[in-house]
């Protein structure tokens, strides 16, 4: 006798009785289920070397301090790796808080609410980071108080 | 015969896929709300050094070292996981192996947790 063939799971139409919502959203789901494992390789790469150089080498925590912060941003190389680090970790969250919220609220209105507290804070968080990675000034003058350090031109 | 609130048979199988999915969820849930509060601080670098200075010093400090103990735990054991979650889905034999992936996946977790508390205290606790 012959094997039946079974369709991989949800392959073809998912019963109404299964979706919360009747419109169609093409392939958003299988582009966020790939881009979460592309982020996901990436960032432990990024996460590590940064936990490795701040937390790990040197003085560790005791180490970091603004003149850290300045030494490390002196190099574009830092840069783009905390830009980095910052966009792929932001994507990657929001997607994971905005499957959880789809996963657990029920109600048409909470959903709606909390993905739209959840996005605005993702915006706000992202574009304050990425403000302030290539706004930084090393040797900032305060109120016409030169910060005074090493790197610094003298006042 | 009373009526039972037990539903009689559930999807939840338990044991090591659901538990790590349970573990996955959470530790991804608190390093998301970490890295919130961590752009934050970061971004007092642009109001003066003083202000950084000030928020950092409070990592510093014994109770909050402990905590970042905690958060880096939650990062290790989320990437070593996300990278088993990839093989499951991307590698033939992923699903067949989910198990012994999983106490791979804890095995070495509790080596890099031993190796960075011992660095990290000690930092922490002036070692």
């Amino acid at each position: 006798m012959a094997t039946p063939t079974i369709d991989s799971p949800r392959s073809g139409r998912v019963s109404p009785g299964y979706s919360r919502t009747s419109s169609s959203r093409g392939n958003f789901e299988m582009i966020a289920w790939l881009f979460m494992r592309l982020s996901g390789a990436i960032l432990v790469v990024l996460i590590f070397v940064h936990l490795y150089i701040n937390l790990v080498a040197g003085d560790g925590i005791t180490g970091i301090d603004f003149g850290f912060v300045a030494g490390k941003w002196a190099d574009p190389f830092w840069q783009v790796w905390d830009l980095t680090l910052l966009w792929l970790s932001m994507l990657h969250g929001t997607n994971g808080i905005r499957v959880i919220i789809n996963d657990y609220a029920d109600k048409n209105s909470t959903r709606m609410w909390l993905k739209g507290v959840l996005y605005t804070a993702t915006v706000v968080i992202v574009v304050l980071g990425t403000l302030v990675i290539f706004t930084f000034d090393p040797c900032p003058v305060i109120d016409g108080v030169a910060h005074v350090a090493d790197y610094c031109p003298a006042p | 015969m009373p009526k039972t609130l037990t539903p009689a048979g559930t999807l939840y199988r338990g044991r090591e896929g659901q538990w790590s999915w349970v573990a996955h969820r959470i530790t991804g849930v608190v390093i998301f709300f970490f890295l919130l509060v961590h752009v934050l601080d970061t971004s007092l670098v642009r109001v003066s050094p003083e202000a950084y200075d000030a928020v950092i010093a409070s990592y510093k400090n014994p109770i909050m070292g402990l905590g970042e103990l905690g958060l880096v735990a939650a990062i290790v054991f989320h990437a070593f996981n996300g990278i088993r979650l990839i093989l499951v889905d991307f590698w033939k034999k992923g699903p067949k192996y989910h198990r012994q992936m999983l106490w791979s996946v804890v095995g070495l977790w509790a080596v890099v947790m031993i190796a960075f508390s011992i660095r990290h205290l000690s930092h922490v606790f002036g070692g």
